[in-house]
């Protein structure tokens, strides 16, 4: 799998997903895909995060929670996880899988290709 | 260049303060630490266990010698500072050498007091201060051997005890008649020295030690009246005096402490100090807990991001003899000004004494349970009016209901697979364990690392117990009045004042004008300010949606594996068939797993996908119900039995007013979640009298009843008052729910709420004002224009779509 990504993210596929507007500030939305949902963020000063939708505690949507500055509270135990990196907040232990997502102009572009380094994908 | 910062005294204090500095700002400082104990830092409170033989040196260490290397700090172990050149801003070591410092952190602790009697520094008499002392008595230890403990406090019960441990025969010489005179009053006093003696202490009371007899070592030791008594070994255990002398020669100023402002700087101001040998608004402390607080406060400012204060504590103390359980708080011996509320049973060895003024507890002492011992002490701190529960106080928070673990409360004896935190399944061992390998001292700390505690909180006393018996204490002091959350100091009803008197209509501007510490607050604010801003300004606010909990934000309960629940009003709990058939057919039409009767009187339909909810509220809707409001801090359900209309006790038509107040107030947010029961005849089965407003029909007429729960912590209703007719039950219902909307803190249930303020202030602002009560209703019926549309039915038609739909779908 890791060899798979690194193999791939030289050359990078960017996916227009949808537009800077269509995600509330301060919120989420999900991306359908076939290996499981991915959660775009939109913090307060409109950067953009891309995380697999699975909390590392039990599984909890991520994309369902509040978030604050760069990091959302898991709805179902309240784990926090940082948007950037996926990691759980200490003490907490885990991570879900972070992907590459950037903003051109207001357009959303994601890879599918989750960045490497979480050891749960 | 990095600054360089020196501490001196590597105690619990000083090394605290650097962990909270280096936690603040890792590497602005180059840091040594000069400390004359050759040993890392040490918890210097399990001296007594070290003693005792429970514990040993390495389970005592806090930080270990990696701890320093790994943090860059140079250690100098086991050297001692003898003066400092404050001109050229040095300090000289015993062996000569000088360091230079741009800040100076003095945390040099205290030392025993040694009585001024001859021989009182022959071998063989020692202090209960630190590792070597230990070491000394433990050498002078053994069968047949007698030791004397002069001072009956807690340390020298502690030493006492734990020389008996090694098998010592030992006698307490005490000055006074009765034991711990600081931390207990007569009777608990001798229930103690029963329980000791039992054990197999022996006691000398009233004998004043004249002094200390031996040629190459201790012999004997004489007292005032002519006695003599054998001695292997003498401890001084009569009180400690704070370590100033380093200071004192430097010239800083001293009183009975080195003098610190509420910044922890002495006079100074490149020298801070913390810990037991400061002197702070006129009181030195010899407990860890205040000074942690001073540490934090300390390290803010050696950090330079500081603007807290320390104001000084309320200090608790706990005797920490394994199978003695004694607790004191406060002012615990009263005076003509105070009353005294005692429980007493010789037989099962409990006793409790409050010592109350004005209705607020001013003290507490407890022996043989004492695991409600930090309930008295929040209550004291908060400065709780309990003339409401001042009947059942002395049987403890918990001696109703206290669902996860019964009353298991003898922490020391459970098994290490004994389930302690019911909500997260957290076991002692586990905690244990935890508080060790993560050297957890609060129990915010342990919270964090284990989970334990951290959901219903019933068994907070029990966590609370590990740590005593852990680390010796649960060393958080909490301040005297608790701010919202870590993002403001401010309180909840500050936050509220200032969002009225400013007139802010949104969160923003509430942080920005309250300088909120954080950009976007955190998971406790934000949905407390949407709640205050809901309430205060009807019709006006914009509830914000993204600072709502998932529940409350798409109107459904979210499910372990992420799908939803459904559970549509039904007013007052009666159906009829074809409600029963409408929602038969939609929960075929949409394959609903699971279909369950509630315990709220209505029906929940588990296992719906969030984007077929619009859908089913559509159906729902078109089938003329309206969303039950099962996820919010809302209007729950009211339930109700069949009454007069059916029952042959019925004295009043209960189905029927349980479905008035049910439209009269859905659709309301509540700063916690609101039941509500009507019963047709005091047999109650409905079960009003558990509710947050609870009516019970009575011949002649309605009895009210109020800030009752059932759940984690049961509590039963109080009586609020008796009314005639059904419209005056909507009137009232509609002035007490608009009273706790105004004035509780957000997620305070109605049974803490009451507590809190008493049920007095609430008959007070309703029961016995007139225009009070008709003014809150007013309020009431107002914001409810607002609130009762249904959100199911908006939705359906497409309001807040993104919440339901795929952002995008991708293969
Ligand atoms: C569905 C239901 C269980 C059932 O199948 O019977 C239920 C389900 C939940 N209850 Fe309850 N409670 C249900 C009746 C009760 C009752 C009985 C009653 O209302 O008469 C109680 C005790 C009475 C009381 O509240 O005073 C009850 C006491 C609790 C508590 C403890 C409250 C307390 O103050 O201690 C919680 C936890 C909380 O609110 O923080 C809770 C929380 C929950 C939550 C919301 C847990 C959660 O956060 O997910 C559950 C949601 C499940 C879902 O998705 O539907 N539930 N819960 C009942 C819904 C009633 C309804 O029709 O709306
Ligand atoms: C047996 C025992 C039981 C206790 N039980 C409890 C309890 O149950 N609960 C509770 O809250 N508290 C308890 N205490 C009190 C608690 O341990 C102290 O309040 C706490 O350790 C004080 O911390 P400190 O940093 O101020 O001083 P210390 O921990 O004493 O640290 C001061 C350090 O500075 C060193 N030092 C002094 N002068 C110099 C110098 N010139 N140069 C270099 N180093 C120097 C000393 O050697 C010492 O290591 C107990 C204390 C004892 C002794
Ligand atoms: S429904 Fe209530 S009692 Fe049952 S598991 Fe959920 S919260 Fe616990
Ligand atoms: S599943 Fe996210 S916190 Fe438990």
């Amino acid at each position: 799998m890791q060899a798979v990504s690194s193999l791939e993210n030289q050359n990078t596929e960017w996916i227009d997903v949808g537009c800077l507007d269509d995600i509330p500030s301060l919120g989420a939305r999900v991306i359908n895909s076939a290996e499981g949902d991915i959660a775009i963020f939109r913090t307060a000063d409109n950067e953009v995060f891309a995380l697999r939708d699975r909390c590392p505690h039990q599984g909890g949507p991520l994309s369902q929670g509040i978030v604050l500055g760069k990091r959302v509270v898991c709805p179902l135990h309240d784990w926090k996880i940082h948007l950037d990196s996926g990691e759980a907040v200490a003490p907490d232990k885990g991570c879900a899988a972070s992907f590459p997502v950037k903003l051109e102009g207001e357009r959303i572009m994601l890879c599918l290709i989750p960045n490497e380094g979480c050891p749960n994908e | 260049m990095r600054e360089k910062l020196i501490l001196v005294g590597n105690g619990m204090a000083g090394v605290r303060t650097l962990e909270e500095v280096l936690k603040l700002v890792p590497s602005h400082y180059d840091i040594t630490v000069y400390g004359e104990e050759p040993y890392g830092n040490y918890n210097r409170i399990m001296l007594s266990p070290l003693l005792a033989g429970d514990k040993t040196i390495e389970d005592i260490i806090i930080n270990d010698d990696q701890w320093y290397a790994y943090n860059g700090i140079d250690f100098q172990k086991g050297k001692a500072i003898v003066e400092i050149d404050r001109i050229n801003h040095k300090v000289i070591s015993a062996d000569g050498e000088s360091e230079s410092y741009d800040r100076l952190l003095l945390a040099t602790g205290s030392n025993p007091f040694m009585i001024p009697v001859p021989g009182n520094d022959l071998p063989g008499v020692v202090g209960f201060r630190d590792i070597q002392n230990v070491r000394q008595m433990l050498k002078a230890a053994g069968p047949n051997k007698h030791a004397v403990v002069i001072g009956g406090g807690l340390l020298g019960l502690e030493a006492a005890n734990g020389l008996m441990q090694q098998g010592m025969s030992v006698t307490v010489v005490h000055l006074l008649d009765t034991l711990m005179e600081r931390q207990l009053d007569a009777i608990a006093a001798v229930m103690l020295k029963q329980s000791l003696e039992k054990r197999g202490l022996h006691f000398l009371m009233a004998a004043e030690t004249e002094a200390i007899i031996g040629d190459q070592r201790v012999e004997r030791v004489r007292f005032k009246d002519g006695t003599e008594i054998y001695a292997d070994l003498v401890v001084m255990a009569v009180g400690i005096s704070p370590n100033i002398s380093l200071a004192q020669s430097a010239g800083i100023h001293c009183e009975r402490g080195i003098v610190v402002s509420d910044t922890l700087q002495t006079y100074d101001p490149r020298i801070y100090a913390v810990g037991e040998c400061v002197q702070h608004r006129g009181i030195t402390y010899g407990l860890v807990a205040p000074l942690f607080e001073m540490s934090k406060v300390c390290a803010n400012h050696l950090a330079c991001v500081g603007i807290s204060r320390y104001e000084g504590s309320v200090t608790s103390s706990k005797l920490k003899v394994t199978g003695i359980d004694l607790f004191s708080v406060g002012n615990f011996k009263g005076d003509e000004n105070t009353e005294e509320l005692v429980f007493c049973d010789e037989a099962e060895g409990v006793y409790r004494k409050l010592i109350v003024r004005d209705n607020r507890i001013q003290g507490a002492v407890m022996y043989g349970d004492t695991l409600d011992g930090s309930w008295y002490f929040d209550l004291l701190r908060d400065e709780t009016d309990i003339s409401d529960f001042r009947k059942t106080i002395l049987f403890g928070q918990f001696h109703l209901g206290d669902s996860g673990h019964g009353d298991d409360n003898r922490v020391a004896a459970m098994p290490d697979d004994a389930e302690i935190c019911g909500c997260n399944g957290v076991c002692k061992g586990e905690i244990v364990k935890a508080i060790n390998d993560e050297k957890l001292f609060t129990l915010d700390e342990v919270r964090a690392h284990t989970k334990a505690s951290s959901s219903c909180g019933s068994c907070t006393g029990l966590v609370e117990s590990l740590l005593t018996l852990t680390v010796g204490g649960d060393f958080s002091v909490a301040p005297h009045l608790k701010p919202l959350c870590g993002c403001t100091d401010y309180t909840h009803d500050e936050v509220r004042g200032a969002i009225a008197k400013n007139e802010l209509k949104g969160i923003r501007k509430i942080m920005d004008f309250l300088e909120w510490k954080t950009s976007d607050g955190c998971g406790k604010c934000r949905p407390a300010l949407n709640y205050y801003l809901v309430c205060i300004w009807p019709g006006e606010y914009k509830d914000d949606y993204q600072s709502r909990f998932i529940n409350e934000r798409v109107h459904a309960n979210i499910q372990k594996d992420g799908t939803y629940s459904v559970v549509p009003r039904i007013w007052g709990g009666e159906t009829t068939p074809a409600q029963l058939k409408s929602l038969a057919q939609i929960a075929e039409k949409y394959s609903v797993p699971t279909v369950h009767i509630t315990g709220g009187q209505r029906i929940d339909m588990l296992g719906i996908k969030k984007s077929v909810l619009p859908k089913i509220w559509g159906d729902l809707s078109k089938a003329g119900f309206v969303s039950g409001h099962a996820y919010g801090k809302a209007i729950r359900t009211v339930k109700t039995c069949v009454g007069s209309e059916w029952c042959r006790f019925g004295t009043q038509d209960s189905t029927q007013l349980g479905i008035d107040l049910e439209k009269m107030t859905w659709g309301a947010w509540t700063p916690h979640k609101f039941k509500l029961a009507v019963s047709g005849c005091p047999r109650n089965c409905a079960e009003a009298t558990i509710k947050d407003f609870g009516v019970v029909a009575v011949d002649s007429g309605w009895e009210l009843h109020v800030g009752g729960n059932g759940g984690v912590k049961v509590r039963v209703t109080d009586l609020l008052c008796h009314v005639k007719s059904s419209e005056d039950v909507l009137e009232y219902c509609a002035a007490f729910l608009q009273l706790y909307r105004e004035r509780a803190h957000y997620l305070e249930r109605t049974a803490p709420w009451v507590v809190r303020v008493g049920l007095s202030f609430v008959k007070e602002q309703m029961v016995d004002s007139e225009e009070g009560r008709k003014a809150l209703a007013q309020r009431f019926y107002y914001s409810q224009k607002f609130a009762q549309v249904d959100p199911w039915a908006e939705r359906a038609e497409g309001l807040d779509e993104h919440e339901f739909t795929p952002l995008k779908r991708v293969s």
